[in-house]
């Protein structure tokens, strides 16, 4: 049973200089209790990717497509059911804690306040169950932290509340962005314990541009590049048999793999290469990669990828 | 918490210092001698007998070192020497005229703000709508408007034409239907300045991660709005209402005198105006003090509406 | 010469700016038509401003051709006076805003360069000066050393001189540690070169800002002063005198209130408007960004 279906999705920023064409024509799903990655660069449209599943774009943005979850078209449904899905049946868990925390709420009162909403509890019951929260997520004496303020939490603390936030209401479909950008290794290693642990029987869209991290967390991954997937299959597939090259690229930049970076740097979302998006920084590129778009072609059972010579 | 505020307090002594020198030496700014000055009356001379005497009193032909120290002795005592006019003491008068001030300035603070915060937080919502172009049309003409005009404006509408509102005095006490049009005239400066930094902060707190991580957890945008977003754009707003305070005792100098208002700026005024020097020296003082006080409030209350600043002062 | 270069480009990005913004743009073209009025006010003025005339006391606008816009109680011309009062206003601006641009900046940049006693000091009074609230102070001041428009701006110098002390000492500090100011020094630049040659140029943006929006409170806080009695002393055309002259008939002549209000104002949000654009566009952490 798949949890979220996401069908051609095209997600438009109209800026003066043009249009940005942030999510262009993604195509995936994700199984019930399953975690999937995907992978990109920076400004290559995976954060807008999760920002349009909750519906949480700035009112400029263009949507179309279809984003399945639980039997409807989320881009149809309400803004008021909208708000009913965001948090108790899809929660998402924003990057950088530091600043997606309230300065001014207290911890314990931004989980409850979820719960209040949700699951209608009073405001005694929400308290005792947000500092349950901070207990399953392994802060110490979760009774008196609830009460601090986020500025009182270290960044791996913050990570903690913010994964407890998430939590909160037990969606069954998790969308975590950059959950351990910043953290050193130690922590970081702490937080993927974490949310392996947290998210066994959920579904998890996770968004980094850590593979090292996507290994540890992921059942399968999507590479994407500039506003589109390039390539996506079973970790291990990924690993021992990547057939893109920016994939390829991607893996050899790994610190385990020499750091080698990928020459060149993404397009510009506004303007984008005629072709094959990657082909500007590809060393394989041939005439066809100038002039036609390739399509995602299945080379191997659930291996998909986006290139003419795969 | 309670260290903070003796830190504080003890670091305000110098700055009463200093303005006492000032408030002690403005007295030189006259042109003539100091005692004479003093001593002189709307009628212009001075007795010499008195000047006399007082230049004994107040040590005046002493070096200007003692002269102060003699005053500030005095001022320390609670003594602020005589109203040439009256001779009652300086204080008493002060007293009585600071109770008509604070009355007009709170009721011109809450008429200000009640204005202001609803029309920034709209003005930020509604960013570049023609809601929001009019409030800031409305803010800049507020800032820019002269209140003696907007008083005489208001006095000539409401007292002369639509003869609702007494057009000036004290009434029974500053009853509310005299307190109305100069609270308005006051307040009105200091709303446009207000609801201009609303407006700022509340767009800038809107554009924060946190009101999406407010939004992820399907929170209603009135509440993200008036919890998440509001929270933090009061801050800079409370801190604003010490310099409200400043603008509103300015501006009580000219709204007092337009609408005879009892206050401490039409004493000020009235005080220049006889020649009753003591009383200015008395009146520039206790405002200056009074301003500094409220600073310091406003700088504790401050730091216990942010959070941030709270663990920062307890660590 | 790369500095050179520098200044240009700054200078060129501003015009280009200003022109952009529709508000700062506004306030452009009412200060600039103000001061047109002002400088031709002897040309377009149809009366002469002080010529007391009782025979024709307290016409009221529009009724003859003579008097465009009425005239005063004592029957001098409403609109020639309103003419002469934006030199009046204007130059009482221009000149308190140049005295404490001149001292403030004078002060605030050698606290900044030098720092240590020297600084506390200067900012002990720029504290002192701040404890008393601006329109009290000038108030007292102007009346302690009498009436008259001199007096008005005296106090409003001591009152108006700590802007400029605090923008520029603050400029200087973060510009100290500026390579090009450490390069200058490290050639063995001398100090009185390095202040009116690396860093004053640089502080230019900022001071601009303070004194344009300086220039709305110099002449709202002396229109106060005279609408007090402390300013300008009959029968010198000031739109502050003015509007308390004829405040007395606001009954029958309420356009003897009216009037001068409202061209204060004008000027007032003329001034504030470029003051508001300029900061919008001259906002150090925009400069930075580009």
């Amino acid at each position: 049973m798949s949890s979220l279906e996401i069908i051609d999705l095209k997600t438009h920023f109209p800026t003066p200089d043009g249009h940005v064409r942030a999510v262009d024509t993604i195509t995936l799903s994700i199984m019930e209790n399953e975690t999937f990655g995907v992978i990109g660069e920076t400004g290559c449209g995976k954060t807008v990717l999760g920002l349009s599943v909750m519906r949480l774009l700035p009112p400029t943005a263009t949507i179309a497509g279809k984003i399945r979850y639980a039997g409807r078209n989320l881009l149809e449904v309400s803004e008021a059911e909208m708000r009913r899905v965001r948090g108790e049946e899809i929660a998402m868990i924003l990057q950088n804690p530091t600043t997606s925390l309230n300065p001014v709420i207290r911890v314990g009162e931004q989980i409850a306040e979820a719960i209040r909403l949700h699951q209608g509890l009073n405001k005694r019951d929400a308290k005792k169950k947000a500092v349950e929260m901070l207990d399953a997520v392994k802060i110490p004496s979760p009774a008196e932290r609830a009460n601090e303020y986020p500025h009182e939490f270290s960044g791996g603390m913050k990570q903690r509340v913010m994964i407890a936030m998430g939590l909160a209401c037990d969606p069954a479909l998790i969308i975590a962005d950059e959950p351990t950008k910043g953290l050193d290794v130690t922590i970081k290693a702490q937080i993927v314990e974490l949310i392996q642990k947290v998210t066994e029987k959920k579904a998890m869209l996770l968004i980094t541009h850590d593979l090292g991290v996507a290994r540890e967390l992921c059942d399968r991954i999507a590479l994407m590049y500039a506003g589109e997937l390039v390539e996506y299959a079973q970790i291990k597939e990924i690993f021992e048999n990547p057939l893109h090259p920016y994939t390829r690229g991607f893996l050899g930049s790994l610190p385990d793999q020499g750091l080698v970076p990928i020459p060149g740097i993404s397009p510009s979302l506004i303007e984008l290469p005629d072709g094959c998006r990657f082909h500007p920084r590809c060393k394989y590129t041939t005439d066809v990669c100038k002039q036609k778009h390739p399509e995602m072609i299945e080379v191997a059972e659930g291996h998909f990828v986006r290139c003419f010579h795969a | 918490m309670i260290d903070y505020v003796l830190k504080r307090m003890i670091q305000l002594i110098p700055a009463l210092l200093i303005v006492s020198v000032v408030s002690f030496s403005i007295i030189y700014f006259a042109p003539g001698d100091p005692a004479e000055t003093l001593c002189t009356g709307p009628d212009g001379t001075a007795n010499p007998k008195s000047v006399e005497a007082f230049r004994t009193k107040m040590g005046l032909d002493k070096p200007l070192y003692t002269q102060y120290l003699i005053w500030l002795n005095n001022v320390l005592h609670g003594d602020l020497g005589y109203s040439y006019q009256s001779g009652s003491p300086v204080f008493n008068h002060i007293k009585r005229a600071f109770g008509a001030t604070f009355k007009l300035s709170v009721v011109s603070l809450i008429i200000s703000l009640a204005i202001s915060i609803p029309l920034g937080i709209i003005s930020a919502i509604k960013q570049n709508s023609p809601v929001d172009v009019a409030c800031m049309v409305g803010a800049s003409l507020g800032v820019s408007m002269p209140n003696f005009w907007l008083g005489l404006l208001l006095m000539l509408l409401f007292g002369v034409y639509l003869g609702w509102l007494p057009v000036a005095g004290y009434g029974d006490g500053g009853d509310l239907e005299h307190i109305l049009l100069p609270a308005i005239t006051l307040g009105t400066g200091s709303a446009a300045i207000t609801a201009r930094l609303m407006r700022s902060s509340m767009l800038e707190a809107l554009g924060q991660d946190y009101i999406q991580t407010a939004r992820a957890k399907g929170v209603s945008e009135r509440i993200v709005i008036s919890k998440h977003a509001l929270k933090n754009a009061l801050i800079p707003v409370v801190t604003m209402i010490g310099l409200n305070f400043g603008y509103l005792l300015n501006g009580s100098i000219v709204v007092e005198t337009i609408f005879g208002w009892p206050g401490i700026g039409r004493l000020t005024i009235d005080s220049i105006n006889m020649r009753d020097y003591m009383m200015v020296q008395g009146c520039i003082m206790f405002v200056a003090i009074l301003f500094v006080v409220i600073n310091l409030l406003v700088d504790i209350s401050y730091r216990y509406i942010d959070p941030r600043i709270r663990y920062d002062a307890a660590r | 010469m790369m500095q050179h270069d520098k200044h240009d480009s700054w200078v060129t990005n501003t015009v280009a700016r200003v022109r952009e913004s529709r508000s700062a743009m506004l306030g452009l073209a009412t200060v600039v038509s103000l001061v047109l009025l002002a400088i031709f006010a002897p040309q377009l003025s149809p009366n002469d401003p002080t010529e007391v005339c009782l025979g024709d006391r307290l016409i009221s606008p529009f009724k003859e051709s003579k008097y465009p816009l009425g005239t005063d109680h004592l029957g001098r011309c409403v609109l020639s006076r309103l003419l002469y009062g934006a030199r009046v206003s204007l130059a009482v601006g221009i000149t308190v805003v140049g005295v404490s641009t001149a001292i403030g900046v004078a002060l605030g940049v050698v606290s900044g360069y030098y720092g240590g006693i020297l600084d506390s000091a200067i900012m002990r009074l720029v504290d002192a000066t701040l404890s008393f609230p601006s329109i009290f102070l000038a108030v007292v001041i102007a009346g302690m050393l009498g009436r008259g428009l001199a007096s008005v701006m005296i106090a409003l110098v001591a009152v108006e001189w700590t802007s400029y002390a605090r923008v520029s000492r603050g400029s200087v500090l973060s510009l100290k540690e500026k390579e090009f100011v450490e390069s200058a020094r490290s050639l063995g630049a001398r100090d009185s070169h390095i202040m009116t040659r690396h860093i004053l140029p640089n502080i230019i943006a900022p001071v601009i800002v303070v004194a344009t929006i300086g220039m709305a409170y110099v002449i709202l806080a002396a229109a106060a002063l005279s609408f007090l009695g402390f300013g300008a002393q009959p029968p010198t055309p000031e739109w502050g005198a003015m509007l308390n002259a004829g405040r007395v008939y606001m009954r029958t002549a309420p356009y003897l209130t009216i009037l001068p209000g409202f061209a204060i104002m004008l000027l007032v949000l003329a001034f504030n408007l470029l003051g508001d654009g300029l900061r919008d566009i001259l906002d150090p952490r925009r400069v930075v960004v580009e």
